[in-house]
């Protein structure tokens, strides 16, 4: 009925003990078998499990994680703050401004270390920002947004950087755009903890950044007028959530190239299960949207046995005949 | 003397081009219960958001308790005026209680939980507006009437001195209506002070200590009921005919509308 610190510690520690318990069981799923024994063995020359667990494996688990949960914490923050529960970043262009930016990033510094984890990450940050802005403006009529307006414009925006980004690739050298293509086609494969961490730490910010504007993202979903009657200073406080979840989009595309309806579809089971509240919304949606990826990718490289399917190809799976399903719910809404 | 709750000096705004409100002033005394009356798009509402720094004016001033209320922070002002707008749009599934704890919200920091003092206010508030029993429930389940009453909750939750409402009975049938405004005057005596834009001209005539006049984003006459209220005044800023009379039981005002066939069997004999 409301929330309680206690509620609030309950649900979270439980979704946290949920996503400890996928990364070790994930980590020990794929297409070859481990002797979890020997893998924890340390001092054996050539234990093969324990590379695959910790090189291979336990990396690409925690990048899924990592990812799985800034999508979904973004996309839940985006709900509140446009008050359209169709808000997902990947619909509403955010991801594409953020891939265009990446791409422009690649193109201006190559894939060296420095471009890795930080021009690439800025650079879609600063991408998805834009297009937001871009976005946001084209979406309000009369001083207000208009739902449906929102979606369309993100449609057309997806489709413009789209077109960018081709373009760009077409004029690119062989040698860069094969870099493009390869990071656009979203894969969490990563043998490098450094990037987990990087991306983990991008991540962290955007997230503790959020969590400090839950109880006005509560009050932003009652409408401009009522939050600032609350006492809400609406522009600032529209300014740092737009930002946060450019930073955390920008810093997922850069690293897993376009993964969709993770933001959609978690942040809208969690609000099912737990209600409104902004202030459990998002870090229940940050948990569970981990838990999500982390079981997406598994079944992404191992459904079909030694080939991989893109991951987000798996969550477009999930995620296409939810958005219809919502959108016959929404529709009415939106469209009435 | 005490700065009055509300001041209103020489107010002008407009969307765009047009006016809405020109050269208006007022006040708003303490523990008097101000009623805005006017025909639509007189400026009632914009009045209202402009009083509530929604809005920010073209010209003039609005003074809080002596205080432009440009120099307020939004939640200073939260902590002043609370408002009942004249319709909610909840697009998540809150419940009730939830809505109401929001009235809180500026009383707290950033991310602490409503303690029990909080909940009791809540409760308290939620007792006052007849919404108790609805606790529980979500608030896209209510009707009209119970949203209407759940906000007013809310804005009795905020404990300010100043209450703006915009046409807080809209939705509410006759019983309720009354109990709303029974409960404003209640509020009165424990020192709020109250504006609200109302349609009804007899219950504004029966529970207002003063009221506006309001056409064309002026205010044409502020006083007493039975000074505003009219037959005259009525017909001039409504353009149509009217019954006024003076009703037995309160002694209030009373207005009744007139179907055509008597309104020109009036004007033909006036």
């Amino acid at each position: 009925m409301y929330l309680t610190q206690r509620r609030f510690i309950t649900v979270n520690a439980l979704l946290l003990v949920l996503l400890l318990g996928s990364l070790a069981l994930a980590a020990l799923v794929g297409s070859v078998h481990v002797d979890l024994a020997r893998a924890l063995t340390a001092g054996m020359p050539d234990n093969a499990d324990r590379v695959i667990l910790f090189d291979t494996r336990l990396p690409r688990v925690l990048l899924a994680a990592v990812v799985g949960g800034a999508l979904a914490i973004a996309g839940a923050a985006l709900q509140g703050l446009l008050r359209n529960p169709l808000a997902e970043p990947h619909l509403i262009g955010i991801s594409g401004g953020a891939a265009l930016g990446a791409v422009i990033a690649i193109i201006a510094g190559g894939r060296s270390a420095l471009t890795e984890s930080a021009l690439l990450p800025l650079g879609a940050a600063s991408g998805a920002l834009v297009s937001m802005a871009v976005i946001y403006r084209l979406a309000q009529v009369h001083g207000r947004l208009q739902p449906y307006v929102l979606l369309l414009a993100g449609v057309v925006y997806n489709a413009f950087a789209g077109a960018l980004i081709m373009c760009v690739n077409a004029i690119a050298d062989f040698y860069q755009a094969h870099g493009i293509l390869f990071w656009l086609m979203g894969s969490l494969g990563t043998q490098s903890y450094r990037l987990v961490v990087t991306i983990g730490l991008y991540t962290a910010i955007g997230a503790g950044w959020l969590m400090l504007r839950t109880r006005q993202l509560n009050l932003l979903t009652l409408g401009d007028d009522a939050a600032l009657q609350l006492g809400v200073d609406v522009d600032r406080a529209r300014r740092a959530i737009f930002i946060a979840a450019s930073l955390l989009v920008g810093a997922v595309v850069s690293v897993s190239g376009m993964i969709g309806f993770v933001g959609l579809i978690v942040p809208h089971i969690m609000r099912l299960i737990l209600g409104a509240d902004h202030r459990l919304l998002l870090p229940a949606s940050l948990l569970a949207g981990a838990i999500f990826l982390v079981w997406a990718d598994t079944i992404a490289r191992t459904a079909l046995g030694a080939v991989e399917i893109p991951v987000g190809v798996v969550t477009a799976l999930c995620g296409g005949p939810f958005f219809v399903y919502l959108l016959k719910r929404e529709g009415r809404k939106l469209f009435g | 003397m005490a700065e009055p709750p509300i001041e209103v000096r020489d107010l002008r705004f407009s969307y765009g081009h047009a006016d809405v409100i020109i050269n208006v002033s007022l006040q708003l005394a303490a523990g008097e219960l101000l009623g805005v009356i006017g025909p639509n798009g007189s400026g009632k509402s914009t009045l209202l958001r402009l009083l509530s720094g929604v809005l920010a004016p073209r010209a003039g001033v609005v003074r809080v308790r002596g205080r432009s209320l440009r120099e307020y922070s939004p939640r200073e002002i939260a902590n002043t005026i609370a408002v009942v707008p004249q319709e909610t749009l909840v697009e998540f599934p809150f419940s009730v209680m939830e809505v109401v704890l929001m009235g809180r919200s500026p009383h707290l920091g950033s991310f602490a939980f409503e303690d029990d003092r909080d909940l009791q206010i809540a409760r308290a508030a939620m007792t006052r507006a007849g919404v108790l029993e609805l606790a529980a429930r979500s608030i896209h389940e209510l009707s009209g009437g119970e949203r209407q009453r759940v906000v007013l909750a809310r804005a009795l939750a905020q404990e300010t001195n100043i209450l703006l409402l915009d046409e807080p009975g809209a939705f509410l049938d006759i019983r309720h209506e009354v109990e709303l405004y029974d409960l404003l005057r209640d509020l009165l005596d424990e020192g709020k002070s109250i504006l609200t834009v109302l349609h009804d001209l007899n219950l504004a005539a029966l529970y207002c200590d003063r009221v506006a006049l309001m056409k064309g984003g002026q205010i044409v006459q502020l006083g007493a009921p039975r000074d505003v209220i009219t037959r005259r005044n009525l017909v001039e800023v409504y353009e149509t005919e009217v019954y006024v009379d003076v009703n037995d039981v309160t002694g209030a005002i009373t207005v009744l509308p007139l179907s055509r066939t008597y309104r020109e069997r009036l004007r033909a004999g006036s």
